[in-house]
């Protein structure tokens, strides 16, 4: 079908929102509580538009294209209804953004900044500041939030546990667990899938302190179980500082709680860090090539004794295929043997 | 699997036997409950009520190792009723005689009376899977730790034959592989008598294969699998043992036994990233760098080649495990040298035909799933489209067996152990971290209420359990989510490890370790 956006045309596919269509058209529209992989909820009106021959402007979010639809995204009304949308929220938001670990990634800071809203200016009583930091990977700082119910659909919809809601309405109204119990005492099973989608600095993982601009993100596939999901490792200097999940990949931009929280295993004082040989019962520290020696002198010694078939390996489900087509490899062809095996069958 | 995991979303029915998914595959078992929502009917088999059953429309408490009365008693009631693809079973299928031949000696009253669970709850989880179009099976350790490992492989195989499931889209058997890369350590000829690809070392036109490439002669008799090899250290015929990445010591059944072969081994060299429970054992220790350290692949459960990347610098003096073992290939006179992984897997396509077109190019984004024969072929999604691999899809029914150790008036309880969401494998990684450990600190076993009460046992009581290969301590929790005179235990902890009870008797084929089943005695501790 056709429609016009902002005065050009566009062929559509049926179906669509008029917020996907910008977005094939390359136009952005603002959004806060959107999210392509969740039932649309309308609830924050920051992606309003205007459509000819209707009287108020659409959630472009949650209203579909219709054919010869004549959408505006920059009027003036509609840029007006979006600071407006904007300063009720900032009006209602502790300004501290010097502090807060999520600045550099915050969407309320960047629509701010692009819309020129520099503070809020309906004055009245901030909402009372609750905080949940009972679950050990988390924190929810309500003072931040937005009411946006991503964190809640997320949690519902895609992750299937249901652990929180948003509780009263207006003014007072919070993200929490039922009976307000704490993180900790509820369903939640940390899988941190909420923190990953919250568009603020409300739900935040409670990490080492790194600013967005100063690391990089490497995209990687998770070290833990079979399903492979892929993640972004962000990195510091030579440290993993945080996991975010990929979206466009099998996992969805889903992450259990060994993927999401369960890195710092990498930077860990615990970490071998010289090859070791045992002398009289106790490791001594020893270089590369003092290891491969002693390695090699006792293949040396062995293998004419008793044979290649004296020798055994187990190669690691953990490590890659690069890795463990190698060790297969040093054993049948450098060795000799193919007693090679794994714990396939734990 | 055969299927992949996005296909989930649309199946029209999942039969979820001996796997605990939201616990130990959490992405899949989160897309399960979502197929659920989108309109899809679940069948749950498990000993222990796991979140899923939640959300099933029947779920089947069945008796830890009675999988095969189970799924035979299921393919009675869809042959007695006429749920099966006569037409794909024709075109498709060999040896259905057999198949119903033995079948109609599992009436749902019978498999029932084994499996401890209620026949109308039999008969409809056959209606719904046998009624759908489209059904999925999704099983892992629950159904092959077992000594009848294999039957009962063979028979959900069965099944999703009988009702066309094969090479079917949403549909298929599917096994969820548990480590991040166990398909590709088997992939990569991680088996005593597999080459990469599987191809088998005892066919000479493999032999010859490998030998050309490689320019050494290879031996065509097949290796020792992990129980050979630690019966081998006991009698003296396996002197040299080399470990990379593995923890033997907390993860395989029988720990008393492991423990003797590490001390009795000539040389013992292990590779590792942390000083673990089996490396304290070693002769040499060697250092590697962690999957954040290095570059290279793995293949998931689904079969897709995924990259790993290098994000950071290896710590200390450690190295990726590819480049110690190619330092000390050369230590030990074999000169090749890869400058990195991307090389090792050119070789890898040339020699592995499911990975011919897998280079690291081609995978940049998102993988792709083998078999993959060439550099054009965009990958597999589902296998056995049009035809089994082998053919025609061949029935092999099997009968119930009993587990080799059975309940009896000294060890009254069925044992069984299994992993939790919190911990990976044997703690080396999960148990370095903070949060972590404060929400699942150390090892307990799981008892219902019934039994904990007639022994005087309270939430949190120490307790000791005793089978016939060992004895440890620890704390009892007291779960609904389990059955009467079945304990459960995870097996992540070293320190009241759960393997020391457990049985290492096999499976004759796939030599897989009976750790589902195991007779216990449970006590207060003093
Ligand atoms: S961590 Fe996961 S389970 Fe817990 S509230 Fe967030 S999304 Fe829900
Ligand atoms: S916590 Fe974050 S995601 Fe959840 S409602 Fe508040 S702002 Fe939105
Ligand atoms: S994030 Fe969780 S589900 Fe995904 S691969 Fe890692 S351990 Fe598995
Ligand atoms: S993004 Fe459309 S209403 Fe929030």
């Amino acid at each position: 079908m056709n429609i016009t956006i902002d005065g050009i045309q566009y062929e559509i596919k049926k179906n669509t929102t008029i917020l996907q269509a910008c977005k094939d058209a390359g136009i952005n529209i603002p959004t806060l509580c959107h999210d392509e992989r969740l039932n649309p909820s309308s609830s924050c009106r920051l992606c309003l538009v205007e459509v000819e021959g209707t009287k108020n402007p659409v959630t472009s979010c949650s209203t579909m294209v219709r054919d010869n639809m004549v959408v505006n995204t920059k009027s003036k009304d509609v840029i007006k209804a979006r600071k407006d949308v904007l300063n009720l929220i900032i009006s209602n938001h502790p300004m501290e953004c010097l502090t807060c670990d999520k600045s550099g990634n915050c969407k309320l800071q960047d629509y701010s900044y692009e819309y020129g809203v520099a503070e809020g200016t309906f004055k009245g009583a901030k909402r009372t500041p609750k905080t949940d930091t009972s679950n050990p990977f988390y924190d929810y700082d309500a003072r931040k939030c937005i009411l946006c119910g991503l964190c809640v659909r997320v949690c519902d919809e895609l992750q299937g546990t249901a652990a929180i809601g948003i509780e009263n309405r207006g003014f007072d109204a919070v993200v929490t667990t039922p009976y307000n119990e704490g993180l900790i005492n509820s369903k939640c099973v940390s899988c941190g899938n909420c923190v990953s989608v919250c568009p603020v600095g409300a739900l935040s993982p409670k990490r080492q302190k790194y600013r967005y601009w100063e690391n990089k993100k490497i995209r990687t596939t998770c070290s833990y179980c079979g399903v492979g999901c892929q993640m972004d490792l962000v990195v510091k200097g030579d440290k993993v500082v945080d996991v975010e999940p990929a979206k466009d990949a099998l996992n969805n931009g889903l992450l259990c709680v060994k993927g999401k929280f369960a890195y710092k295993f990498i930077n860990h004082p615990d970490r071998l860090k010289t090859p070791l040989i045992k002398i009289n019962g106790r490791f001594e520290e020893a270089t590369w090539d003092e290891a491969y020696r002693y390695i090699r002198k006792k293949v040396n010694e062995l293998k004419p004794e008793y044979g290649a078939d004296s020798f055994a390996g187990l190669t690691s489900a953990r490590c890659t295929n690069e890795e463990n087509y190698l060790f297969q490899k040093l054993f049948r062809a450098v060795i000799g043997t193919n007693n090679v095996d794994h714990c396939a069958r734990l | 699997m055969t299927n992949s995991i996005e296909e989930i979303t649309d199946t029209d029915a999942m039969f979820v036997i001996g796997s605990n998914t939201t616990e130990n595959h959490p992405i899949i078992g989160a897309r399960m409950k979502q197929a659920v929502r989108n309109g899809s009917k679940l069948i749950v088999a498990d000993p222990r009520r796991i979140e899923l059953a939640d959300y099933a429309d029947v779920y089947l408490q069945l008796k830890p190792g009675t999988n095969i009365a189970l799924l035979n008693g299921m393919m009675n009631v869809i042959l007695e009723n006429g749920l099966y693809d006569k037409k794909y079973i024709d075109e498709r299928c060999e040896n259905f005689d057999e198949l119903v031949n033995i079948i109609k000696e599992y009436t749902p009253e019978r498999a029932a009376e084994i499996c401890g669970v209620k026949s109308e709850d039999i008969i409809k989880a056959a209606t719904i899977y046998g009624e759908a179009d489209k059904a999925g099976i999704y099983y892992t350790m629950g159904v092959t730790q077992h000594t009848t490992g294999t039957n009962a492989v063979m028979s959900i195989s069965n099944l999703a034959m009988l009702c066309g499931n094969i090479g079917k889209e949403s549909a298929g058997v599917n096994p969820l592989r548990g480590q991040n890369n166990v398909q590709g350590a088997c992939d990569m000829g991680g088996l005593p008598a597999d080459l990469p690809g599987y191809q088998k070392v005892f066919k000479p036109e493999v032999i010859e294969k490998f030998e050309n490439a490689w320019r050494v002669k290879l031996s065509p008799k097949p290796g020792l699998t992990i129980p050979e090899i630690f019966n081998g250290v006991h009698d003296g015929s396996i002197k040299f043992l080399y470990i990379m990445g593995e923890n033997p010591m907390v993860s395989d059944p029988d720990i008393n036994h492991v423990k003797e072969v590490l001390e009795h081994v000539d040389f013992l060299v292990v590779q590792d990233i942390f000083m673990t429970e089996t490396a304290e054992y070693a002769d040499v220790v060697l250092p590697a760098a962690s999957f954040a350290e290095k570059d290279g692949t793995f293949s998931n459960t689904e079969r897709r080649v995924q990259r790993v990347r290098k994000a950071i610098q290896p710590v200390g003096e450690s190295k990726p495990d590819w480049q110690i073992l190619m330092e000390l290939m050369n230590y030990l006179g074999f000169e090749k040298k890869y400058l990195h992984p991307e090389k090792i897997m050119e070789e890898i396509s040339s020699l592995t035909p499911s990975y011919g077109g897998i280079t690291y190019d081609r995978i940049n984004n998102g993988g792709i799933q083998w078999p993959c024969p060439d550099k054009h072929h965009p990958g597999t999604k589902y296998l056995h489209k049009g035809m089994m691999a082998r053919g025609r899809g061949l029935f092999m029914p099997a009968e119930y067996v009993e587990s080799a150790e059975m309940p009896d008036s000294e060890y009254p309880y069925i044992f069984t152990t299994g992993r939790i969401l919190y911990h990976y494998h044997t703690r080396t990684m999960t148990g370095r971290v903070e949060g972590i450990n404060e929400i699942a600190p150390s090892s307990y076993v799981e008892i219902n209420e019934v039994n904990a009460n007639k022994l005087g046992i309270r939430n949190g009581d120490r307790v000791k359990l005793t089978s016939r290969r060992g004895q440890i301590e620890t704390t009892a929790k007291i779960s609904e989510i389990i059955d009467e005179n079945v304990l459960f235990m995870p097996f992540h902890f070293a320190d009241g490890a759960a393997n020391y009870l457990t049985n290492s008797a096999t499976d004759p084929i796939a030599k897989i370790s009976e750790l589902k089943v195991a007779a216990v005695r449970i006590e207060k501790a003093k």
